[in-house]
């Protein structure tokens, strides 16, 4: 039985690699919308290094969650419009888990590479070499979360007017703690701070309260909004 | 006579704040199946929904097994396959794939029905298995989708206007897929505004329990 | 419970609402006054402050009711989900307005009284800070509530936000004080007074509690038109309204 959950979990998993993979703009988008925003800031404020290292936490941070933001609008929606989703909640498994496949896989294409794309946009933005590490391992625990939380609105927002926007608006509240003690941390290792292990593991805390609750709540959202 | 597998009792569905229908029931045994009928708008779908668990009814109970299905949960939707509106086909996967999936995922073990080979043969898609399904057409799409029905391989069919877009012989061969599956003891609910012919079907008028009507 | 259920029934309500409704509007009238009698006139000046303090009575109390209206919001939508009461679906929508009201005058306050106690009216103090973020909550909720228009759906998916909100407001609190602490240690914060005198605890109280009445006074005025207009179809409904004419 326990057996047949997991099979069943990496088939959805599988097939959301498959299908995202197949339909590659998308993923593409979350990851483009990270590197222009990060390109802007230099253009708005100034060359000047010292200026840049300042923000450059900050700055980097509030970009990966919004870059997050905008992909949870797939995470859903083009299931629910095809029947799949419909489908998805007439399986003998558990709908959590299913739902937490469906996560996993979403993070795999858009957080996971935003994470290993950051050190590249933290030399532009001027971040000291020695808090690259932290900003990779903060992105790498703190955007999982990111996508576990957002999974919750989206799919609450699922076939509502202007559900875009209301996803926006519902998941930035519900991501201040996650912004904060990521930027922390970085911040924290560049020289500005305390050190960045306490941040870190936070974030991890949070990743582990969010494991046990988001695919749950989101399951419930995904009844709620099919009903 | 053999207690109903499948049973329902008062139930009363809301849209909005128009009640749809109230104080419904229902019966099926092993092997029969019911057309349920009625013009537009009068809920079919909400109650073909409420029926396979996919919404909540304001009152009344459902039994599968003598046993309610929220009760149940995951152990019902085992039980049932259900055809909606929506096809339930991924654009981005090819026929084959998107019957594999249905497989794999939505299939305990030992509960497997026909490989998607065969299921795809039967509903006449045999040609098609490696094209992606968003190029397939409208009827060829609503045949992939009774195609998992047969992989499926579940007791209770609850389908919501199977025959769209279907030619009148693909219709036939549906049809006695039906008679297939009643006469290996499976049940079925149909919705369907197209006439067909399927003997021992039984018919269910949805008016009767609809008080009120724009 | 027995009594819950019988009263729960939205017509049942309805009359109870009004039966209640004038005890407790006078009881908030009655505290208002006297609070801000205490307030304004009967409690001294601080010696830091001066008379800037007073506005704390009306800040302070707002600051307290908007989480709890929160917290009563995400109750009464978690208990309308769970046990399917229409009631508590009816409560908690229109708690929300009211949750951001009080949320709203406590940012407002909370940056007059900045003016002279930090030369600007907005610092991003960790107070003002978290209030703005539940102003956020409630902004959405109430977003998502408007924008599904099956009053069920509807209650059911902004019950589901709202819950999620309950679960995060402590960590997102804990978060912001932290945070502002980490950046600006030294800085005077809002309540970290000292020391609170009694005669400034005594018309906090009273304000407090004021408030209190005020939020369920307006509880019972809301939810009886919001049960008119859910039920404006129901016979009863019907007859109000003719004997009314």
């Amino acid at each position: 039985m326990t057996g047949g959950v997991l099979g069943a979990m990496r088939a959805v998993f599988l097939r959301e690699l498959l299908v995202f993979w197949r339909r590659s703009t998308e993923v593409m988008a979350a990851l483009v919308f990270f590197v222009i925003v990060t390109t802007l800031f230099p253009l708005a404020i100034g060359p000047e290094r010292r200026e840049l290292m300042v923000v450059a936490p900050g700055v980097l941070w509030v970009a990966a969650l919004l870059a997050t933001t905008l992909s949870l609008n797939h995470l859903f929606a083009s299931d629910y419009q095809d029947g799949s989703l419909e489908q998805m909640l007439m399986s003998p498994y558990p709908l959590s888990a299913m739902v937490l496949a469906k996560i996993a896989a979403h993070w795999v294409l858009t957080g996971l590479p935003l994470a290993l794309l950051s050190p590249l946009l933290a030399v532009q933005m001027a971040l000291p070499t020695k808090a690259i590490g932290t900003l990779v391992g903060s992105l790498l625990l703190g955007t999982p979360t990111l996508t576990l939380i957002g999974a919750i609105p989206a799919a609450l927002t699922l076939g509502v007017r202007g559900g875009g926007v209301l996803v926006s608006l519902l998941v930035l509240p519900l991501y201040t703690p996650i912004l904060i003690f990521g930027a922390e941390a970085v911040a924290a290792s560049a020289g500005q701070g305390f050190a960045s292990v306490a941040h870190l593991s936070l974030l991890g805390a949070f990743l582990a309260l969010a494991l046990s609750f988001a695919p749950w709540a989101s399951s419930a959202a995904l009844r709620v909004s099919l009903d | 006579m053999s207690d109903p597998m499948f049973a329902v009792r008062g139930l009363s569905c809301v849209r909005g704040d128009r009640t749809l229908f109230a104080a419904l029931s229902l019966e099926l045994r092993a092997g029969e199946a019911m057309h349920i009928r009625g013009p537009n708008g009068l809920g079919k779908t909400t109650l073909l929904r409420a029926l396979c668990g996919l919404s909540r009814p304001v009152r009344g109970e459902i039994r599968w097994r003598g046993e309610r299905i929220a009760d149940l949960a995951e152990d019902f939707t085992a039980e049932v396959a259900y055809v909606g509106h929506l096809n339930g086909i991924q654009g981005e996967l090819t026929a084959g794939e998107n019957l594999r999936l249905a497989g794999r995922v939505f299939t305990r073990r030992g509960h497997a029905g026909l490989s998607e080979r065969e299921a795809l043969e039967r509903v006449g898609l045999r040609a098609q298995t490696d094209r992606p399904a968003r190029h397939l057409s409208q009827g060829q799409k609503r045949r992939l989708a009774l195609a998992r029905l047969l992989v499926l391989r579940r007791p209770l069919w609850v389908l919501d206007e199977p025959f769209t877009a279907l030619d009148a012989a693909s219709v036939a061969s549906l049809s006695s897929l039906i008679g297939e599956h009643m006469a290996a003891g499976g049940l079925a609910l149909v919705v369907s505004h197209q006439a067909f012919d399927l003997p021992g079907i039984r018919d269910f008028e949805l008016t009767r329990y609809c008080r009120s009507r724009r | 419970m027995k009594l819950i259920h019988k009263y729960s029934a939205p017509k049942r309500f309805y009359e109870l609402a009004g039966m209640l409704a004038p005890w407790f509007a006078t009881l908030t009238a009655l505290l208002f006054i006297s609070g801000l009698y205490l307030g304004l006139y009967w409690a001294p000046p601080d010696y830091q402050q001066g008379n800037a303090y007073r506005i704390m009575f009306v800040h302070v109390p707002n600051a307290w009711m908007s989480m709890m209206a929160y917290v009563a919001m995400a109750l009464f939508a978690a208990a309308g989900y769970i046990w399917n009461i229409r009631l508590a679906d009816i409560l908690a929508k229109v708690t929300a307005p009211l949750g951001a009201s009080f949320t709203l005058t406590a940012l407002v306050t909370g940056s007059l009284w900045g003016k002279p106690m930090w030369g600007t009216y907005w610092v991003w103090d960790a107070r003002l800070t978290s209030e703005l973020v539940l102003l956020f909550l409630y902004v959405g909720y109430m977003a998502l509530q408007a924008s599904i228009d099956d009053a069920r759906r509807a209650a059911h998916a902004s019950a589901i936000i709202a819950i999620v909100g309950l679960v995060n407001i402590p960590i997102i609190h804990y978060s912001v004080y932290w945070w502002h602490t980490l950046h600006q240690p030294a800085s005077l914060t809002l309540t970290s007074q000292p020391k609170i005198y009694i005669t400034m605890l005594i018309p906090l109280i009273i304000m407090s509690i004021g408030f209190m009445f005020f939020y369920l006074t307006m509880l019972c005025v809301r939810s009886r038109s919001e049960i008119l207009w859910r039920e404006r179809r129901a016979d009863w409904v019907r007859k109000l309204v003719e004997s009314r004419s």
